[in-house]
């Protein structure tokens, strides 16, 4: 990648000049790829300084105006696919019916499956679709919240949850209008997840360990996987859980009872 | 993972900025804690400028490396690691990222 040039008294040499950018180091250097006064060239250079995630960031604030104006409060759940987030989120429909009114904005990529499994629970559910576009998205952001809380009826509802794309990368940078992150790491997924994933791991408020019934059946024990979280987040509430038997959820339930009411 | 839709919101930012003129370079700077693949996003770029009508844009990116304060020991360092925020020196994770979470459009040139 050298540049090769000649000078005036007849000397030419090639300058190790390796501007490849796609590697991890720090570059601090100066990246003046030539003229950019506007007089040769006919370019300007613009200062823009802006976060890519600005608009993003904006919408956001805008969802959670609109929920705060009508008092609600609203949860972001993530996790990786299959660590039983719908689950969770039934048994949880079904422990707070008649006491909170519930709204459900549910990401999925092209199905209705898990809107499906959360019907007849007393919540309103707005389904997600991410498959617009390209491809799909592997998360959601502020503006395909906003699409779906038209789905919900805000003046009634006390708490909105919103059950993100199952990813434990792309969902933790995006900020959708909430007012906490909770997210569902089942023992099944090993314990150096926490590890590998620490941006989400780090985002979270509340970390539900499900799948602990299986814990005899595994080469695993909970204490490690707690340890674990607690080296990349150590504020987080960490709360041991079986969606499926029901053993510890009364301590979710009670953290999202007083997370709901909170003003 | 979320490369292309990065790409759309730089292409967005971008625009704001350079209105109709033709684009050459875009100007973005990433933090390590920002989990952006470069290869990725070079890649999706390459997709998304001709989408948004500036297919002479350069992309070049500038990496920033991260950098924590620890609440346990009092250091400022820099971290090496892809994975951890820990401190270096003590490893507690009670740490303040000073450096890292950039992810920003620095400039544009454009004719």
């Amino acid at each position: 990648m050298g540049r090769f040039h000649r000078h005036d008294d007849g000397t030419a040499h090639s300058h190790d000049h390796d501007h490849d950018h796609d590697h991890d180091h720090d570059h601090d250097h100066d990246h003046d790829h030539g003229d950019h006064s506007g007089y040769a060239t006919g370019t300007e250079r613009i200062e823009v300084l802006e976060a890519i995630f600005a608009e993003n960031d904006n919408r956001a604030d805008i969802n959670r105006n609109a929920f705060e104006a009508h008092g609600i409060r609203a949860l972001n759940l993530m996790s990786s696919p299959g660590s039983g987030k719908t689950t969770v989120l039934a048994a949880t429909l079904d422990e707070l019916a008649g006491e909170f009114a519930v709204g459900i904005i549910e990401g999925d990529i092209a199905t209705d499956l898990d809107a499906a499994k959360l019907e007849g629970r007393g919540a309103q559910i707005s389904l997600l679709n991410t498959n617009n576009g390209f491809g799909g998205e592997c998360h959601l952001d502020a503006p395909m919240v906003n699409r779906a809380i038209g789905g919900l009826d805000l003046t009634t509802l006390d708490l909105v949850i919103v059950e993100n794309i199952g990813n434990l990368v792309c969902p933790a940078e995006f900020d959708v209008g909430e007012h906490a992150k909770a997210m569902v790491y089942s023992v099944t997924e090993g314990e150096d997840k926490p590890l590998k994933y620490p941006v989400m791991f780090r985002s979270v408020d509340v970390v539900l360990l499900n799948k602990i019934d299986l814990v005899p059946h595994l080469d695993a024990d909970v204490d490690t996987y707690i340890s674990r979280v607690r080296e990349v987040n150590p504020g987080a509430r960490i709360l041991p859980v079986s969606a499926r038997t029901g053993e510890g959820m009364s301590a979710w339930f009670d953290w999202l009872r007083d997370f709901a009411r909170t003003t | 993972m979320h490369e292309l839709s990065l790409c759309r919101a730089i292409a967005g930012v971008v625009k704001q900025h350079a209105g109709d003129r033709r684009v050459d370079v875009v100007r973005v700077q990433v933090g390590a804690l920002r989990q952006v693949v470069p290869d990725s996003l070079a890649f999706c770029w390459t997709i998304v400028r001709d989408d948004e009508d500036m297919p002479g844009a350069e992309l070049e990116l500038e990496f920033i490396s991260a950098e924590v304060q620890c609440h346990g020991c009092g250091q400022q360092s820099q971290i090496e690691s892809r994975f951890s925020v820990a401190c270096p020196q003590c490893s507690s994770a009670d740490v303040a990222v000073v450096r890292g979470e950039e992810f920003l459009v620095t400039s544009v040139d454009v004719a």
